[in-house]
């Protein structure tokens, strides 16, 4: 070790700059990752003391076992016809994801970001809460959409900018909205939405609502100053709120370690604002609907918030601007060791003798077709690639309630210089 | 009527408007048990209880955060940031989802909230109590600015912010709190209980945003100011003995435009006087605006009187202050000829 110039019996300080176990080139190591035993992470009552979950913040609730059984006591014990619908969900959002990539490669939009590998995470978070229940997601929580019934077409014509997108083109592609689905405005401000679930929740409990938040941020958006604020003010009004922290290993090209992952899990964070955490096998849909609903019965029966780290990886590049290759290895995604989501619940089906062959084959028909219909029925409203500047004028609405003299005097100008 | 100072006004506001709507939520540092440490607050905690009026922990980001997911729940936040010189931990909060909600949603979501914040100098605040950021928030798309002068406009002008559909950054100068000033930091100050403007209804009535209040007619020349100034302005004129047109804009966003012009255009002279820095503050706007829409009927550049392009001083409070004397030295080459 250097020896320090100034004080020669003492080593030289050394900056500790993070760095993933693999580069491109190099095996996928997972060595440092413990993946604990399904069924072993014990089940506090969800109306415990927020203290007694921490034990559960650096352990990893699981459910599916190497058996694709569901075992131990956070199994949530769903009929099979909610494992179908959650399912289902995914596979649609995998094919969505797909379809809509190769839009983006085809020159119809011009932006596009896939949540391969993290599929279960959404749609089973929003089989376990209500309808009319809010979440204020990320870029990468289009599960919610689905799992709630929001028309794909609806989905496609906000990616295309066109003449059905209800936001007026005006949002870069799948910075979707909806408030009658409970789906706050998307933005690309990172965890800006963290602290707002917050405050949404607040506002039900001021008002003496029944109605809980669900606030969403991924690993590498809790360096931000915002998770922070959230947690602190969730703490204090013990807020019915739930927050979820997706920790998918990338925030595009840095490891999960820049966040700060080396030293303690997220999940961990929630001990010293004296919340409740849990850190969950996020691969496993029925961890993830049990973690889930055991935090929406706590902040609904007065608890307080809950921290959730949803333990993935993201299988692909951050977006279609993104080439993961640059900076991790090729087979990083498929060697993960908690497996693929879609696949591990379908083998549970299986194993339940609810899913089978036939069934597979023709669900992946079926929504291949729903999501290509979806896109034909889209594409005819315009694709951006194709649109020109008809209309422009609604450019300069909505800036205020009322639009001012010197926005109109621009919109004139702007519509002038067109002709 | 009722005497009232500022912030009488702006406590009356609050209580006029939480009695009539339930869902205004008033929050920030301070401002609970306690009534705010300009008791703007007072009471309110008391009347309206804790879930009504309620102290937020030390983090302006989070208190501006929680009041966008209020506003998207159906609320009606009206919050506090001690100081407008510490509102730089919201700015992204502010910038990139209160001012840009009702347009990235079309108008799906909306963000009807007041953002208030005490503001500007000459109280020997240093360079963190003493700031005007105002033409930080005039240059962002989806904001209004307000700043009230007297008692009875900051009472009006905070309803109608509060009723307003938009965001609104209301900021206070706490200057001119407890009574006008008239920039001669030698003289004992006056209280508002001599002032007409101190007279304000105890009920419910605004002062509409985006209109100006043409303080004092004349015919020499217009001066365009805001906030303290405007006292300081109206004192520095009957000094110099000008038949001046004092305009206060009360709203900089959205401006007042044709009350503007049509002083200019009569009186042919301008001069902005501002406390905010000179380069890119609110006064370029001001000035570029009458260029390009009176620039046939001026006799004379338009002139700025500002706060230097420094960081607000403590000990050189009153070489920084664009007080008196120095209105009065643009005075000269604004009316020369």
């Amino acid at each position: 070790m250097a020896r320090s110039e100034k004080r020669p019996n003492r080593p030289a300080l050394a900056l500790h700059v993070p760095e993933p176990p693999a580069r491109p080139g190099e095996k996928p190591d997972y060595s440092h990752i413990e993946v604990p035993a399904a069924g072993e992470a014990p089940r506090p009552d969800a109306l415990c003391a927020a203290e007694e979950t921490h034990p559960l913040t650096t352990h990893l609730v699981r459910v599916l076992d190497d058996n694709d059984d569901a075992v131990g006591p956070w199994d949530p014990r769903l009929s099979a016809e909610v494992l179908r619908k959650i399912y289902r969900d995914m596979v649609t959002v995998r094919v969505f994801d797909d379809r809509m990539y190769r839009a983006q490669r085809q020159g119809k939009t011009s932006f596009y970001m896939k949540c391969t590998g993290e599929e279960a995470i959404a749609t089973s978070a929003a089989a376990a809460m209500h309808d009319e229940d809010i979440h204020f997601p990320t870029y990468r929580q289009q599960g919610l959409l689905v799992s709630r019934g929001y028309p794909l077409v609806k989905m496609m014509c906000q990616i295309y900018s066109n003449a059905g997108d209800h936001m007026k083109g005006r949002q870069l592609p799948i910075m979707y909205s909806d408030k009658e689905k409970g789906f706050f405005s998307i933005s690309g401000n990172l965890a800006t939405q963290y602290p707002q679930a917050v405050g949404w929740a607040m506002a039900s409990a001021i008002k003496g609502d029944s109605r809980i938040a669900m606030g969403w941020i991924g690993d590498g958006a809790t360096a931000e100053g915002d998770f922070h604020a959230a947690l602190t003010f969730a703490s204090v009004y013990q807020a019915p709120v739930i927050l979820a922290t997706v920790n998918n290993q990338w925030a595009i090209s840095s490891f999960s370690g820049i966040a700060g992952a080396e030293q303690a899990t997220f999940a961990s964070r929630a001990v010293g604002y004296g919340i409740a955490g849990l850190r969950v096998d996020g691969n496993d849909a029925l961890a993830v609907y049990a973690a889930v609903n055991w935090a929406a019965e706590r902040a609904r029966s007065n608890k307080g918030p809950t921290l959730i780290e949803f333990f993935t990886y993201r299988a692909e590049g951050h977006s279609t601007s993104d080439d993961p290759s640059g900076y991790r290895p090729k087979e990083a995604g498929e060697m993960w060791p908690l497996g693929d989501p879609v696949e591990r619940l379908r083998r549970h089906l299986v194993k339940l003798d609810e899913w089978d062959e036939d069934r597979e084959a023709a669900l992946l028909e079926e929504t291949s077709a729903t999501v290509r219909a979806a896109q034909k029925e889209a594409e005819k409203l315009g694709v951006l690639s194709e649109q020109g500047d008809e209309g422009k004028e609604t450019m300069f609405e909505d800036v205020y309630a009322e639009m001012p003299w010197h926005i109109a005097e621009q919109r004139d100008a702007a519509l002038k210089e067109g002709e | 009527m009722a005497v009232m100072n500022m912030i009488q006004a702006i406590n009356s506001a609050h209580k006029v408007m939480m009695r009539e709507d339930e869902d205004i939520v008033v929050f920030g540092e301070d401002v609970g048990y306690f009534g705010g440490v300009f008791r703007a607050t007072e009471g309110l905690q008391k009347e309206f209880g804790k879930t009504r009026c309620f102290d937020a922990p030390i983090s302006e980001n989070g208190i501006a955060a929680v009041a966008v997911g209020m506003a998207a729940y159906g609320l009606k936040p009206v919050i506090e940031i001690q100081f407008a010189d510490y509102i730089y931990p919201a700015y992204d909060q502010i910038v990139s989802e209160i001012a840009k909600m009702r347009y990235r949603t079309a108008a799906e979501w909306t963000m009807p909230m007041v953002i208030r914040s005490p503001y500007g100098g000459g109280i020997y605040g240093g360079q963190t109590h003493s700031q005007s950021p105002e033409s930080l928030f005039t240059h962002i798309a989806g904001l209004k600015v307000v700043i009230p002068s007297n008692p009875y406009d900051a009472k009006g002008l905070l309803i109608a912010a509060i009723e307003d559909p938009d965001p609104v950054v209301f900021f206070e100068p706490k200057r001119i709190y407890n009574g006008p000033f008239d920039g001669h930091h030698d003289r004992p100050v006056q209280p508002w209980t001599k002032r007409a403007e101190a007279e304000v209804p105890e009920g419910h009535f605004t002062v509409p945003l985006g209109k100006a209040n043409i303080v004092r007619e004349g015919e020499a020349l217009t001066v365009l100011a805001y906030g303290t100034m405007v006292h300081v302005a109206l004192a520095a004129m009957e000094e110099a003995g000008i038949d001046a047109e004092v305009i206060d804009l009360r709203t900089l966003v959205p401006l007042d435009i044709e009350a503007i012009e049509q002083s200019v255009k009569k009186t042919g002279r301008c001069l902005i006087v501002h406390e905010a820095p000179r380069t890119s503050g609110f006064g370029a706007e001001l000035s570029a605006l009458v260029t390009e829409r009176c620039f046939y009927h001026l006799e004379a550049p338009v002139e700025r009187v500002t706060g230097w392009d420094t960081p607000y001083p403590h000990s050189y409070e009153w070489t920084y202050f664009p007080g008196p004397a120095r209105i009065k030295k643009a005075l000269d080459k604004v009316m020369a000829d």
